[in-house]
């Protein structure tokens, strides 16, 4: 078992790892801004609106360390998945510092 | 036989090109899609969607279904095809399920063939939404696929 005290203890480790990267960064902005995307849809909009050239397994790799992180969890709807911004790991990540 | 007015389709000629080896012709004058079932899914694309139905005759245990575009009647095909083989089934699966269109169709307003559909119970995955250059979105044709509208 993980540790429990009112909130998961994150791996702070794997959580700056994956904020460390300009591309995860920006996947998180996408999926903050739209709660739920395919993974189809997240390819398209770094592709064709952030102009970026990026293989699918670069993406994959980068939704990994993010999954890693705890950042995206992904979620089954039907026959599709989606993938989901999970904000929770950042909660506390600073606590001790800036209070 | 199973194809019907075969003869007709191939006579549409509309240029030679150049090409290595010699003069060819070739032409892309039927695409296909692959459907779980073929009778619902003539329904969607004809009813719903609005393509208009060309050829329907039967072929071994299933149907020759091709539809072609209400104003462009002429034009290319969509031939509905049944995922009867495993592989069909499987990557039709697949691709369904990270949210990839099977294919796209261009449209003269995203935005209004959206409120059209939603209107129709359509279900979308992506609203219409501007990518670069092209507005676009993704709806569930009920038939096992994605597919994308694009408006340039």
């Amino acid at each position: 078992m993980v540790a429990y005290n009112g909130y998961m203890n994150w791996n702070k480790d794997a959580i700056f790892k994956a904020l460390g990267d300009s591309t995860r960064r920006l996947i998180l902005d996408e999926l903050s801004e739209r709660n739920e995307l395919t993974l189809y849809e997240l390819t398209a909009r770094l592709i064709m609106k952030h102009d970026l050239s990026i293989s699918r397994q670069a993406i994959a790799k980068h939704l990994s360390a993010l999954e890693d992180a705890g950042l995206v969890k992904s979620k089954r709807k039907g026959k599709y998945r989606v993938l989901i911004f999970n904000n929770e790991p950042l909660k506390n990540l600073l606590k001790g510092w800036i209070e | 036989m199973g194809f019907p007015a075969w003869s007709q389709i191939v006579s549409r000629v509309p240029y030679v090109a150049n090409i290595k080896g010699g003069n060819t012709i070739m032409n892309i004058i039927v695409t296909s899609i692959f459907v779980q079932d073929q009778d619902k899914a003539l329904k969607f694309y004809t009813e719903t969607l609005g393509f208009v139905k060309k050829h329907d005759v039967p072929v071994g245990e299933y149907r020759w279904i091709a539809l072609v575009s209400r104003d462009d009647q002429d034009g290319t095909e969509l031939l509905l095809e049944p995922n009867d083989h495993p592989a069909a089934k499987e990557y039709q699966k697949k691709i369904f399920a990270e949210g990839i269109p099977a294919t796209m169709f261009g449209v003269a307003d995203v935005r209004e063939e959206y409120k059209r559909l939603i209107k129709y119970g359509v279900k979308f995955t992506i609203e219409p939404t501007e990518m670069g250059e092209v507005t676009l979105a993704v709806f569930d044709d009920t038939c096992g696929n994605f597919i994308q509208i694009v408006q340039k």
